[in-house]
């Protein structure tokens, strides 16, 4: 168990038997209470297919029923049930190759770190492209692990932008993804990238939107939206 | 029944709603979410038509306005999505499957639906008649907007929603089951959430 922020933990899970998954892909986790109630809900993996664990990274909605079972109650031993992986469409492998673009809000950032981390592990060096929206600096999941793969000079570069207010000598975008940060993290729509865009439904939304008017074609799209509408 | 979860309580059960109209696995929530695998299409309505073709003896289209001329039922139903959440009393207005397929001569048992973006889903079309499908325009007395599938979505309540295609376009019937998009990457191919049939082997 790892905290990654003060509203988000990794699990990593002993899973016997498991089959195996793409980076990108998610399961499903059910609790049963004592009295038989049962509360079931999707979590993308954020580990490489490479990893012996399957880790979920899991941010707390303070009003929520799952959530805040698994970032704040769990204790190491403890046992639940899960299935998976599931899903064949929000995936990428080493072997589809680049150039591609990863657009992630908040935990959107989670099926996306699978990826990053699979393209590391499988020792790709296809041009990838990471655009990371989160609200405050201390809200960025995975901070040090992003610099450390930024830093390995093998094709992936990394832009991070803060939606509510920039820390002192901040060197990202302070502002919503926009069409201008996006066009400035490429690839350029005729490079053709594969795009993944995951996070929290209004941001999906927006980003997706801004990304067809840039020209990516529609079929190039993907997109994993979480919670609810709104916002 | 599994083994219970250390330290898992639950939400307090909600004493409003009826557990009876509630599914395996599905908890009720108050707004609306979104589950789509691209980005939302937006057409024109001097652009959409909706056509029904394959099997059939002719293959007939209708425009947006022919569409709105032809008889509207309003109806309110539960919906059930795979994503585990359920919104109960949904409204709706659109015109009857049954509606469309009256003047349709065909042999066919099975219906691949087609939407803007690419999107297919295909269920046996007796799912589809009988009073069990629409296609609606208007949700809650407003225009259904582009995220829920404006201008226009098929809706099948007694089915997981993901049959329920957002942006559709029209029905190919088909002689053979042909599994859409969702059926092969994995879930299942009738999607009952009575019988919470999520993915393949459930
Ligand atoms: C394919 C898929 C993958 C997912 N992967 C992850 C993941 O890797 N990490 C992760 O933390 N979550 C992920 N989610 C979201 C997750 O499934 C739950 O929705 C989330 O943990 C909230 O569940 P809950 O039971 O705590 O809240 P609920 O009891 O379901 O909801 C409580 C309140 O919070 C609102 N709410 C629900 N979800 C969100 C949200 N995401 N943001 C803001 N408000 C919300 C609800 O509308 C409600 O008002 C994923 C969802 C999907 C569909």
């Amino acid at each position: 168990m790892v905290d990654e922020t003060a509203h988000a933990r990794t699990l990593a899970l002993d899973v016997p038997g498991w089959p195996g998954h793409h980076a990108g892909q998610h399961l499903d986790v059910r609790l049963t209470a004592e009295d038989g109630y049962q509360a079931e809900r999707s979590y993308s993996i954020a580990s490489a297919p490479e990893d012996a664990r399957v880790a979920l990274t899991i941010e707390r909605i303070d009003d929520g029923e799952v959530s805040p079972y698994l970032a704040g109650d769990v204790v190491v031993g403890d046992a639940f049930e899960i299935r998976g992986p599931i899903g064949g469409h929000f995936t990428w492998r080493a072997s589809d190759g680049g150039p591609v673009l990863l657009v992630g809000g908040g935990s959107g950032l989670v099926p996306l770190m699978a990826m990053l981390r699979h393209r590391a592990r499988a020792g790709s060096r296809a041009d990838a492209r990471l655009l990371v929206s989160a609200r405050t600096v201390d809200d960025l999941l995975y901070r040090d692990e992003l610099e450390r793969l930024a830093s390995a000079m093998d094709g992936l570069s990394i832009t991070t932008t803060l939606t509510r207010g920039t820390p002192d000598g901040w060197k990202g975008h302070g502002r919503r993804v926009d069409a201008a940060m996006l066009g400035e993290v490429g690839p350029a729509a005729s490079a053709a990238p594969k795009v993944f865009v995951c996070g929290p439904t209004p941001f999906v939304e927006a980003v997706a939107d801004e990304l067809v008017a840039l020209g990516h074609g529609a079929a190039a799209i993907h997109t994993e939206r979480f919670g609810p509408t709104g916002g | 029944m599994p083994p219970f979860t250390r330290g898992f309580h639950g939400r307090p059960r909600r004493p409003d709603v009826d557990p009876a109209r509630v599914p395996p696995g599905q908890y009720v929530v108050e707004d609306f979410p979104v589950l789509s695998a691209g980005p939302t299409p937006r057409t024109p309505i001097d652009q959409w038509s909706f056509t029904i073709q394959g099997a059939v003896d002719a293959a007939q289209t209708w425009t947006w306005e022919e569409l709105n001329a032809l008889p509207q039922e309003t109806f309110t139903v539960d919906i059930h999505c795979v994503t585990k959440w359920t919104k109960l009393g949904t409204a709706w207005t659109g015109v009857s499957v049954d509606t469309l397929l009256e003047g349709v001569g065909t042999e066919a048992e099975y219906v691949s639906v087609h939407a803007d973006g690419g999107y297919t889903t295909n269920l046996p079309l007796e799912d589809l008649s009988d009073g069990k499908a629409w296609i609606a325009h208007t949700f809650d007395g407003e225009p259904l907007e582009p995220a829920h599938g404006g201008p226009a979505r098929l809706v099948v309540p007694h089915l997981y929603f993901w049959k329920s295609a957002k942006w559709v376009r029209g029905l190919t019937l088909t002689v053979d089951d042909e599994p859409g998009f969702w059926e092969l990457a994995g879930y299942n191919n009738y999607g009952d959430p009575w019988r919470e049939q999520r993915y393949w082997g459930d």
